[in-house]
């Protein structure tokens, strides 16, 4: 069974312009998928959809569950959602109390939700901010954190917009190992296609709301032709070497 | 630092306050709320002109800042906005009440001026005693507090969004000053022609990242209450320490402090 599944899926901010058309692709479970398109190609639409914050004709599945009102909250148990920017995901005065406020409203004891907490910090070394104000931290600590308050809900997938967006060299790289580390479903949308290539096994390629390209990441991150075609470029690992898989 | 950046600074130090670690920050955050309510209500209950029977009432935040660790100096620099309103409160009184009461000395002190100051004692003790509850609660526990008191969901979480919500907007305020000022050299403030588009685009900011925080504790199981409602119950201490401060505050009321201090010198 997949653990995401898009199946004919239409959706439209206003009537009569619609920003995804038709939209079908699964990803299964433990596959590490990059979504990847030009700004404006319904990247962030894919991910609101899929734990349910907005509503679309045809049908989004997560772990065979409809994504639905009525579903939501069993569909953002199993789903993580990593939002871009850090400062809108934590809204707790400190790190551990944004980490435990999921796994609480699902019903853990505090003990039990700060034990789980502490866990993803120490996997994560992020122990050093368990006690820190989030408006205090670098913004790298503060995306790092923003995952830790996602993985301390143990979801089965994650998916994440822009993990790596305005971050410095080390954190990125702190960031991509962190993911690779991870063995969680994970749907990544991100421009930074070098990220994509060292996380992900498979790409998702979104154009205008249409799926334009689906298969291996070594593939398609290395078709100058076919990322051209869509506003895109070759990730700088591949820039000035093959462009072509044929080459 | 911009005077919105300094706003941020302040909020947090009252969340620093907060998780601080004293006896009368372990107290329950009802208990703590109750007997707030009650001292505040004995502060007013005080005479127009009994002024010698409110000021011995102080007695007992001086009590609570040394318990609580909390310095009173913060106390009235957070208290600076609201000290004007509250002292300006009875300043009207010493032109409309001028029957003379007492003389200190041989100058002749009116009933406008000795409710005046009964006034704004009074407004002072009071802000003293909601910002040590402030100080030692913290705005989460003060909602889980309102919530064993069986205030309704909504509006507890109605406050703490509020709360939330005001550092949103200070944020925003603080980038889109920051912002106009680049433009801007020279200008002290925002110049009044650009107030109206200012205001409307910090509401619009604002509500798309309110927006956007919704949904981030949507996806993370929010569903109209925050997990603390079930917090703990309020244990033996708290019901003593309850009890004793009630006593005090009773005593301070009711037997004239003044009156029996001066009697043992008279």
């Amino acid at each position: 069974m997949s653990m995401i599944e898009f199946q004919n899926v239409t959706f439209s901010y206003e009537a009569g312009k619609p920003v995804l058309k038709d939209l079908t692709f699964a990803v299964e479970k433990g596959e590490s998928v990059g979504l990847i398109g030009a700004n404006g190609a319904g990247k962030s639409t894919i991910m609101k959809l899929i734990p349910g914050l907005l509503d679309s004709m045809g049908r989004v599945r997560v772990d065979g569950i409809s994504v639905g009102k009525d579903t939501a909250a069993e569909v953002r148990k199993k789903v993580g959602f990593v939002l871009q920017d850090p400062d809108s995901q934590m809204f707790m005065p400190t790190v551990l109390e944004d980490m435990i406020f999921g796994p609480m409203n699902y019903g853990l004891t505090k003990d039990e939700a700060v034990a789980k907490a502490d866990r993803i910090l120490a996997e994560m070394g992020l122990s050093d901010l368990r006690n820190r104000h989030n408006h205090r931290i670098s913004g790298g600590e503060k995306k790092m954190a923003a995952i830790a308050t996602i993985l301390a809900m143990e979801p089965e997938a994650v998916i994440m917009d822009e993990p790596t967006a305005s971050l410095d060299p080390y954190n990125r790289r702190t960031v991509i190992n962190m993911i690779r580390s991870r063995s969680e479903t994970k749907l990544i949308a991100s421009h930074d296609l070098d990220m994509i290539l060292d996380t992900c096994s498979r790409v998702i390629l979104i154009s205008g709301g249409v799926l334009a390209a689906d298969g291996p990441a070594e593939r398609i991150l290395r078709d100058r032709a076919l990322l051209e075609a869509n506003r895109m470029e070759l990730p700088l690992s591949y820039a000035g070497r093959a462009s072509d898989p044929d080459r | 630092m911009n005077r919105m950046d300094q706003a941020l600074l302040e909020l947090s130090e009252m969340d620093d306050l907060a998780s601080m670690d004293s006896p009368l920050h372990r107290r329950h955050p009802a208990v703590k709320l109750l007997v707030t309510v009650f001292y505040i209500a004995a502060v007013v209950s005080f005479g127009k002109y009994d002024l010698p029977g409110v000021l011995p009432m102080a007695l007992i935040p001086a009590i609570l800042f040394a318990a609580g660790g909390i310095p009173v100096s913060t106390c009235f620099k957070k208290m600076r906005f609201a000290l004007p309103l509250v002292l300006a409160v009875g300043v009207f009184n010493p032109f409309f009440d001028r029957t003379v009461f007492i003389r200190i000395g041989g100058i002749p002190v009116t009933g406008g001026v000795l409710s005046m100051l009964t006034l704004m004692a009074k407004g002072v003790l009071s802000l003293m005693a909601a910002f040590i509850m402030m100080a030692s609660t913290g705005i989460d526990s003060l909602c889980a507090g309102l919530r064993s008191l069986h205030v309704p969901k909504t509006a507890v979480s109605l406050l703490l969004l509020t709360w939330r919500y005001i550092s949103v907007m200070t944020k925003e305020l603080s980038v889109m000053t920051d912002a106009y000022h680049l433009r801007a050299p020279g200008q002290k403030g925002i110049h009044v022609s650009a107030w109206g588009s200012f205001l409307g685009q910090l509401l619009l900011r604002s509500m798309d990242r309110a927006g956007e925080l919704y949904s981030a504790m949507r996806l993370r199981g929010f569903r109209g209450e925050f997990y603390y409602a079930g917090g703990r119950r309020a244990g033996v201490r708290d019901v003593l320490f309850a009890a004793c401060f009630a006593a005090a505050v009773l005593v301070l009321r009711f037997v004239h402090v003044g009156e029996l201090v001066g009697g043992i010198f008279v």
